[in-house]
């Protein structure tokens, strides 16, 4: 079963890249799906970036305060905030979000003959369908993370100076000392990789709904699940593989 | 008396890839040999023989549950059959992957059981859904042609209107007209008038057979309302236990003493 699913969605996954690679290429389909996926996530992304930062910064802080180290809590919350936290919880927020949206969708199509009619009309409905939802998920997905990790390093900024005492200056000099581009570079591409398991997960579930809204009621919150659980599992071998790329 | 009644034989020769399976020697609109389809161990099809000649217009009739449907969406590839093979305009579809599918259902037109209009488009870009994907046309071309189009299945200017404010015959005739605004060659209705008030019923049957007349087009219509069934068809095929029990036109329909038919309508089967 486990292996169907994941036959069944690395082969979606291959048709995706070949349709998007595949010309006639419709950009009009792209924009639609920015407002969708990119522009209505970035007021839930910066809400709890900026409080993973604040929380962040509290508990380092505080650990720090036992060595006298409070001054370092910058760099701690900044490697945090862009190499794990950032992309994560970005990645858990947007396939909740976005990736349950992209199953009722598909899904209820697919319940109402939607998706055989467009097959009938002689439309390709994973280029019409998945490839936007998947490309524009994995071009989001950093700009999102981008978002999310700046106003966690502001608000741990913030919370260090009002709660710390640590300085404004201080913070930002122990941030951009330590923090490289390897380091961004390393969380933004695993949010790529995040965005295309949460854009495939969320597709495939919804062609392969039956059942009626019971049906779909299932697989939508089918694809939360195996969503959140992808993004956790795949950050454990590309935070390895990033680290090898980086010669570690 | 079934003498005028012709019944298939359970298998027909195979088609070929040029058949001559019309009377007149042409090619078949479309030639089905052996189908045969099943579902989780449920044998659905057990061989199923067909002809439909090109222009005309053919309804399959069938208790609940006898496949109906599920030929019609074998006919145009939107499902794969067990065994058998299928002709559409000469062309055997069967080995056909879904990109050379693709490309043969632009001469097809199919109107689902529930309309199945797409709910985030107008009822205007529902139309113009094909006319946009596969033509050049511009957009006061394609307007004009999805204006023609409503006309056809006679709705005004709704282009603007959502699918979700339609009623249930509207939605069926925009669905009709989805179909036909890049003209087939073969139009396919599964259920047209399932679900439909008497009047609208009476629209639906009468549109079917105004646009066979004026498009010319070779018809396929899947239902159990024999009154709609009766009044649009050249012929009538009853589909029974997997097999096409029965063909005939339907005047010999109505006048057979087959058990099978008589069963159908009078509402035994």
């Amino acid at each position: 079963m486990f292996v169907d699913e994941l036959g069944a969605m690395s082969v979606l996954a291959g048709q995706t890249f070949y349709h998007a690679l595949t010309p006639p290429y419709n950009l009009r389909l792209l924009v639609a799906q920015m407002d969708h996926i990119a522009v209505r996530s970035v007021s839930i992304v910066s809400v709890a970036g900026l409080f993973v930062g604040l929380v962040l910064a509290l508990q380092t802080a505080y650990g720090l305060s036992r060595f006298g180290a409070t001054g370092t809590v910058g760099v701690i919350v900044g490697l945090s905030m862009v190499r794990e936290l950032g992309p994560v919880v970005t990645a858990i927020l947007v396939g909740g979000r976005v990736g349950s949206g992209f199953t009722a969708e598909l899904g209820s199509m697919r319940v109402t003959e939607q998706i055989d009619a467009m097959r009938a009309l002689g439309v390709n409905h994973i280029k019409r369908l998945v490839v936007p939802r998947v490309i524009l998920t994995m071009i989001a997905l950093p700009l999102l993370t981008i978002i999310a990790s700046t106003l966690g390093v502001f608000g741990g900024m913030a919370i260090s100076q009002y709660e710390f005492n640590v300085d404004y200056h201080q913070y930002f000099n122990s941030l951009t000392s330590y923090i490289r581009v390897a380091d961004m570079l390393s969380g933004l591409g695993k949010t790529v990789i995040f965005g295309l398991l949460i854009a495939v997960i969320g597709c495939h579930n919804g062609l392969r709904t039956r059942g009626g809204t019971e049906g779909l009621g299932r697989t939508t919150t089918g694809t939360v699940v195996t969503a959140s659980l992808s993004v956790f599992v795949s950050d454990f071998f590309l935070t390895k593989f990033f680290w090898w790329l980086e010669g570690w | 008396m079934v003498t005028t009644l012709t019944p298939l034989p359970t298998r027909e020769p195979a088609p070929t890839g040029s058949p001559s399976d019309t009377p007149g020697g042409g090619p078949a609109a479309i030639a089905l040999a052996g189908l045969h389809k099943a579902f989780d161990g449920n044998q659905v099809l057990r061989g199923v023989d067909l002809v439909v000649r090109p222009g005309e217009a053919l309804t399959i009739i069938g208790g609940s549950g006898t496949g109906k449907s599920v030929l019609l969406r074998l006919i145009i590839g939107l499902m794969k059959p067990d065994a058998g093979q299928i002709l559409l305009e000469g062309t055997d579809i069967v080995p056909l992957r879904e990109t050379a599918l693709l490309k043969i259902r632009r001469r097809t037109g199919m109107v689902f059981q529930g309309s199945a209009l797409f709910d985030s488009l107008s009822v205007g870009e529902n139309v113009a859904f094909a006319l946009r994907e596969h033509t050049t046309l511009s957009d006061a071309e394609i307007a004009a042609r999805v204006h023609e189009a409503l006309g056809l299945v006679g709705l005004g200017a709704i282009e603007g209107m959502d699918p979700a404010d339609l009623s249930g015959g509207m939605k069926k005739r925009v669905a009709v007209a989805r179909a036909i605004a890049l003209p087939p060659s073969v139009l396919l209705y599964d259920e047209p008038t399932t679900g439909l008030d008497p009047t609208n019923v009476e629209k639906i049957t009468d549109l079917i057979l105004d646009l066979k007349t004026k498009l010319g087009v070779t018809s396929v219509v899947v239902t159990h309302d024999m009154p709609s069934a009766l009044k649009v068809s050249d012929r009538v095929a009853m589909l029974h236990q997997g097999r096409i029990a029965a063909v005939g036109t339907p005047d010999e329909i109505q006048r057979t003493h087959h058990s099978l038919i008589r069963d159908f309508m009078e509402g035994r089967l």
